[in-house]
């Protein structure tokens, strides 16, 4: 453990600000090289259409037009799935340029290359493409149906995979158990939109056959193994840069076609080649996320004490399969036991193909997915025996633990203890005055009724251990390095194998190091996201980043310190068990003045006149850490809404997230992460959908059809961190925090909107609950009282 | 071409320019200033606020040509010296920004507003930010610090 | 997203703006930019040209005219929101206008830029419906007033010559009961629907947003207000006659039951 801690758990101003704030960050856009070209993708307007012709030769002879690519002019393999999930798993071919068909909107045919964008985009407009248009499905039940059509003929079928859990205990209970709930719950696309959009830029040395990629992407790392294989560029000589990124929250956690398409085209071209992407093509061309269908099954005791838990799930993979794509439901299928503690479990999923954009991960990727069903299936239990829903969460609750313990979904959860967790929200959300006013309210009838939700949730992070990912099929290991390097002036490097786009790594890290090391925080500088400088590194998703990352520090810093100790014992002329490490120096036992700190041993060593035999000079070491366990945040969220009757509007008046994220690194980041987290979900619960009409277009095309909330509709949060549950799974005791914001919020919110209209007889209300769902769900259930 | 004669950040510039060049593009591939970022295509996202004559304007949907004989300012011009203004401390201070992407515009949003409104009530400043997105903050530290900076304290809404 | 090409003027004079207009038959008026530009750029609109007319600033005033306000076609939202004029003498005006798009987009957007392009999910044409507002367009044979009721013809449609150009807009003073209700999914968005409530000889004069392919009034509900009944049941008279969109943002079905709503709640703020 970190002897002194004097920088872990205060909220530390962030080192990555003062760029941001003055402009002088560099994004992506703002890359630019002597001689760059630009490309445009053509994208015709077609969701499922096959490929008569495509012809170039307007676009080619528009002006500034370097020249226009189909799939047969570039050598491009097939871009990277690597996450098979079953043996029988049938995977969708996907080529950056799509030949036979169009199969989604955001297939592009051929690429265009000129001077400038406006170029581009002006030639891009200009090929012509011949098609005869298909029926487009983009509903996944109508695509499972039995003669739906194909999205990809060769695979004989839409449904491509079908991953059973394989479940626990005696199934039985759902068919004799006191209490059975079932519900069929509908969690709509959403589109990830991060502020900044994708965007590349690829160069090279053609006769060197050396290519860099800069890339607003979360995983450079990933992007520069599966891209080598893409492109046929050696491993060794592609490097991949994230600079500045605005942004991810799993849209760029993944390796696209236009990144093929820039690397391909820089080594055919021998020029910069620049691609940024508009908004429009962001909403069809990067993944979306949810998009699933579950049928739930609870079984209970009297009482509500849960008995079993089962869930099936019809799960929307888009057109192709992504990076992921439907590893995404499975990551959720081990989390679906929430908190609880039932003795049956089951879960199973199939993926659809549909002709929409792919799904792949969405901030929490499979767990809000699974969160939501659980959390709304609670309350439906709470409803149908008769008690408050905190009653029947309580009731359920996981004891308490502080070792890794198993939980009927197979996994072993390293630490937790959920009922403080559940009585801080209560408590902050001032829950039996909230009741009380929703009494007043339901007796006078009010237009505006008050509605309180609730969920308590548990969630896997630190993706992950990589024998389990090896078990699970998927291609590639959980671990990350990192790389310290004491300069003999005093300063610290950190190489880090994550890779931030906002989430502060620079500014986290350097607490971890400062008071492992002894130094001040301005005296570290976190270097990430460049595969040259830190090779070792598995990038940034998953909230795995401080709880598997940010452990690797630990774990350096503790080689770092072994060697330091070994110089320091010797130039004290004591031996190595007579030095005490405190206070951040080497101290001579019974004489604590004798000292040496980490920056006096990193000027012996990199002077090295007088290093002891066998020490090598120079003071730095690098460690991969590889997670035994995953982290498995927790938490309570609770919301109290005012929902106007007669227009179906929502109001969010109160909002609570209480999260235990296990040791805290800086209480200002977590709060951050919370609060965007929780917006998020709030989003998701109550404006934010991808809608299609019959044709299979997308009706929510822009920004203004599709409704990212602004501070007029988020609510202020009240949130707390206070409860700090180490994890038995690192010697941090860090979980992590990023993505339980989204996790816990959806269901705490539609519970709310439900509960505020339960007196009128409504279940549910759908998700997003927009003004109009909520106005339909009220006039049915007047329908069927009347 | 259409000639254009502007002032950005107290420089003056002159330029040829296609009629469709967006002011945005202007600044950044023209004049370098590579802060005010662009996120969407509809003037919904707010992240390429300037000000235009001392008001916030979406700079992805004015024409360079529309700013001829005009003052505009970025967030380049916002620091002086290196030393941030007191509303991109308070950003720092109260952890107002993840990503930044978004963040040059709410700055520039926030600073247009507060100086019609210098005192703001936390309704207010949420409102003075309805055409700026973030993805990152949940806006709450963005309000705070923007209240920070106006010395006035934010509460719950409710 | 960038728009297409095109040629740009500017006009100096709203003379030199109607002759530019009529040399190029694919030309457009550029005022503010804000409902023009966006189209633009998703290269749903490609004018051939634009005239900018932006710079006249003696298109941008509220003044008192006799028991009218005139209202130059050039003043932006936010000079609407903030005229001590239109706050004393026709509020609901500055009201409406400070709910248009965002700060930004005030700061850019014009009224005649808003009116002129005749979409009617805008705000302020149901307002000056409800108002009778008096709307100036000068051509190439002078200049002629044209009714509220007569002006926005269908969608995107006005009774604008495309060789004309708004100059004015006049209101009457509107001191009584009024209301805007704007019902919309966020704060920067277009109304799902919006109406439009202004007290007026003894009845109410009531304004459609977004009911049908242009702003309309509700002739139903004030007949019943003049015929004496109350705000809830002359606000089941509210969608008669509308026409409204099915979208992301509602079906028509919603639509026809959330204008009653809206209606009967604008009457009793009006009323009040």
């Amino acid at each position: 453990m970190v002897s002194t801690e004097r920088f872990i758990g205060q909220p530390v101003l962030r080192k990555e600000d003062p760029d941001l704030l003055t402009g002088q960050a560099r994004y992506i856009d703002d890359w630019t090289m002597p001689g760059m070209v630009w490309m445009a993708m053509v994208r015709p307007p077609y969701v499922h259409a096959t490929i008569e012709a495509v012809d170039t030769t307007a676009a080619a002879a528009m002006p500034g037009v370097v020249g226009v690519f189909t799939a047969d002019d570039l050598d491009l393999g097939a871009l990277p799935f690597v996450w098979p999930i079953t043996e029988d798993i049938k995977v969708p071919v996907h080529y950056a340029l799509t030949k036979d068909k169009i199969r989604f909107a955001g297939d592009a045919v051929a690429v265009v290359v000129a001077a400038s964008r406006e170029q581009a985009i002006d030639a891009a407009e200009a090929v012509s493409v011949r098609a005869t248009v298909l029926p487009a499905i983009t509903d996944i039940e109508e695509a499972a149906a039995d003669g739906a059509t194909l999205i990809h003929e060769d695979l004989g079928t839409n449904v491509t995979v079908h991953w059973v859990h394989g479940g626990a205990g005696d199934q039985g209970v759902f068919d004799t158990a006191p209490v059975i709930v079932t519900e069929r719950y509908i969690q709509p696309r959403l589109i990830p939109n991060a502020i900044e959009p994708r965007g590349c830029l690829a160069y090279g040395v053609q006769s060197m056959g050396e290519y860099t990629l800069v890339s607003s992407t979360q995983i450079p790392h990933i992007v520069k193994v599966t891209l080598s294989g893409v492109t046929g560029i050696a491993e060794q000589k592609l490097r991949v840069i994230a600079p500045d990124v605005g942004g991810g929250f799993g849209s760029k956690l993944n390796v696209y076609a236009e990144e093929a398409l820039a690397l391909g085209l820089a080594k055919k071209l021998g020029v910069p080649v620049k691609w940024i992407e508009g908004r429009g093509e962001n909403y069809v061309g990067t993944i979306h996320g949810r998009g699933v269908l579950h049928d739930v099954t609870l079984a209970a005791d009297k009482d509500g004490k849960l008995i079993g838990m089962k869930f099936v799930e019809l799960a929307d993979m888009g057109a192709y399969y992504q990076l992921l794509t439907p590893g995404i439901p499975e990551l959720g299928g081990w989390v679906y036991m929430g908190p609880y503690d039932p003795q049956t479990y089951w879960y199973e999923f199939r993926g659809v193909l549909t002709n929409t954009t792919p799904t792949d991960a969405y901030r929490g990727a499979g767990r809000p997915e699974a969160t939501y069903v659980v959390e709304r299936a609670m309350d439906a239990l709470a409803r149908k025996v008769g008690k408050d829903p905190a009653e029947v969460r309580r009731i359920n609750l996981h004891p308490p633990f502080d070792e890794a313990t198993p939980f009927i979904c197979g996994l072993s959860v390293d630490s937790g203890n959920f009922e403080p967790l559940l009585d801080k929200a209560l408590e902050l959300v001032d829950y039996d005055a909230m009741r009380a006013e929703q009494r007043t309210r339901r007796d006078r009838g009010d237009v505006k009724q008050l509605g309180i939700g609730i969920t308590t949730y548990i969630e896997m992070c630190g993706l992950a251990p990589s024998n389990i990912l090896g078990a699970l099929r998927y291609a590639a290991g959980g671990w990350d390095g990192a790389t310290i390097e004491c300069l003999p002036l005093g300063e610290v490097i950190l190489k880090t194998g994550t890779s931030p786009h906002g989430q502060g790594h620079e500014t986290s890290w350097a607490q971890i190091v400062a008071d492992g090391l002894g130094v001040d925080p301005d005296k570290v500088t976190v270097l990430h996201g460049d595969t040259m400088i830190t090779p070792l590194g598995m990038d940034t998703y998953g909230s795995r980043s401080l709880s598997v990352g940010g452990v690797a520090i630990h774990y350096a810093m503790e080689k770092v310190k072994e060697k330091a100790r070994t110089i320091a014992a010797h130039e004290l002329e004591v031996s190595e068990d007579d030095l005490d490490w405190s206070d951040g120096s080497f101290r001579v036992k019974g004489a604590p003045d004798k000292a040496r700190t980490i920056p006096e041993i990193a000027l012996s060593a990199w002077h090295a006149h007088a290093l002891p035999d066998g020490v090598e000079p120079s003071l730095h070491a690098t460690a991969v850490y590889d997670p035994k366990n995953f982290t498995w945040p927790s938490g309570a969220h609770a919301c109290v809404v005012e929902v106007d009757t007669e227009t179906g509007h929502t109001d969010i008046l109160r909002y609570v997230a209480v999260d235990d994220c296990g040791t805290v690194i800086n209480p200002m980041i977590v709060e951050g992460q919370v609060h965007g987290g929780v917006a998020q979900g709030v989003a998701e619960a109550l404006y934010e959908e991808a809608i299609y009409d019959d044709l299979g277009n997308l009706m929510t095309s822009s920004m203004t059809q599709y409704l990212i909330p602004s501070a007029m509709e988020i609510p202020h949060m009240i949130t707390d961190n206070s409860q700090e549950t180490p994890s038995s799974t690192n010697p941090l005791g860090v979980k992590g925090i990023g993505e339980a914001g989204t996790i816990a919020s959806p269901p705490t919110v539609i519970n709310a909107v439900v509960d505020a209209l339960s007196h009128l007889g409504v279940t549910d209300v759908g998700k997003p609950a927009s003004p109009e769902r909520v106005w339909r769900a009220i006039r049915e259930a007047k329908g069927a009282l009347a | 071409m259409t000639h254009v004669s502007l002032t950005v950040n107290g420089a003056h510039h002159q330029a040829d320019v296609e009629p469709r060049t967006l002011l945005v593009y202007f600044l950044r591939e023209q004049l370098g200033l590579t802060g005010t970022n662009v996120g969407c295509d509809t003037s919904s996202c707010g992240s390429c606020t300037v000000h235009l004559d001392g008001e916030s304007v979406k700079s992805c949907t004015l024409l360079a040509v529309q700013a001829d004989g005009r003052e505009v300012t970025t967030i380049e011009a916002v620091a002086t010296d290196g030393e941030l203004s007191p509303l991109q401390e308070s950003f720092h201070r109260h952890h107002g920004l993840q990503c930044g992407y978004c963040t040059p515009g709410m700055i520039m949003a926030a600073s247009s507003f507060l100086k019609e409104n210098p005192s703001p009530t936390e309704e207010e400043v949420r409102e003075a930010l309805e055409g700026n997105l973030c993805r990152c903050t949940g806006y709450q530290n963005i309000v705070e610090s923007i209240l920070d900076a106006a010395g006035q304290t934010s509460g719950a809404r409710a | 997203m960038i728009p297409a090409a095109f040629d740009y003027a500017r006009a100096g004079s709203v003379e030199e703006a109607i002759s530019l207009l009529g040399s190029n038959e694919d030309a457009k008026v550029l005022a503010g930019g804000h409902s023009l530009l966006p189209a633009m750029r998703l290269r749903i609109a490609r004018p051939a040209m634009l005239v900018d007319i932006g710079r006249m600033s003696d298109l941008s005033y509220v003044r008192e005219d006799g028991d009218r306000i005139a209202i130059g076609a050039l003043t932006r939202h936010h000079d609407l929101a903030n005229s001590e004029a239109l706050e004393q003498l026709c509020p609901i005006v500055a009201f409406t206008a400070a709910q248009i798009g965002d700060p930004q987009v005030r700061h850019m957007g014009t009224i005649g830029g808003s009116v002129a392009h005749g979409d009617p999910a805008s705000d302020l044409p149901s307002v000056l419906l409800a108002l009778d507002a008096e709307f100036t367009a000068q051509g190439p044979a002078g200049s002629r007033t044209i009714a509220a009721d007569a002006f926005f013809t269908s969608l995107f449609e006005t009774a604008l010559a495309p060789n004309e150009v708004l100059t004015e807009i006049r209101v009457p003073k509107a001191t009584a009961g009024w209301s805007y209700l704007k019902f919309q999914r966020r704060a920067q968005d277009w109304a799902v629907v919006g109406v439009a409530a202004v007290r007026s000889n003894g009845g109410v004069h009531v304004g459609l947003t977004n009911m049908g392919l242009t702003p309309m009034r509700a002739a139903g509900v004030e007949a019943a207000v003049l015929a004496g009944s109350d705000p809830a049941a002359a606000a089941a008279h509210a969608d008669e006659g509308t026409a409204p969109p099915s979208d992301s943002f509602g079906s028509d079905e919603y639509r026809r039951e959330l204008v009653k709503v809206l209606v009967r709640r604008a009457l009793v703020e009006a009323m009040e």
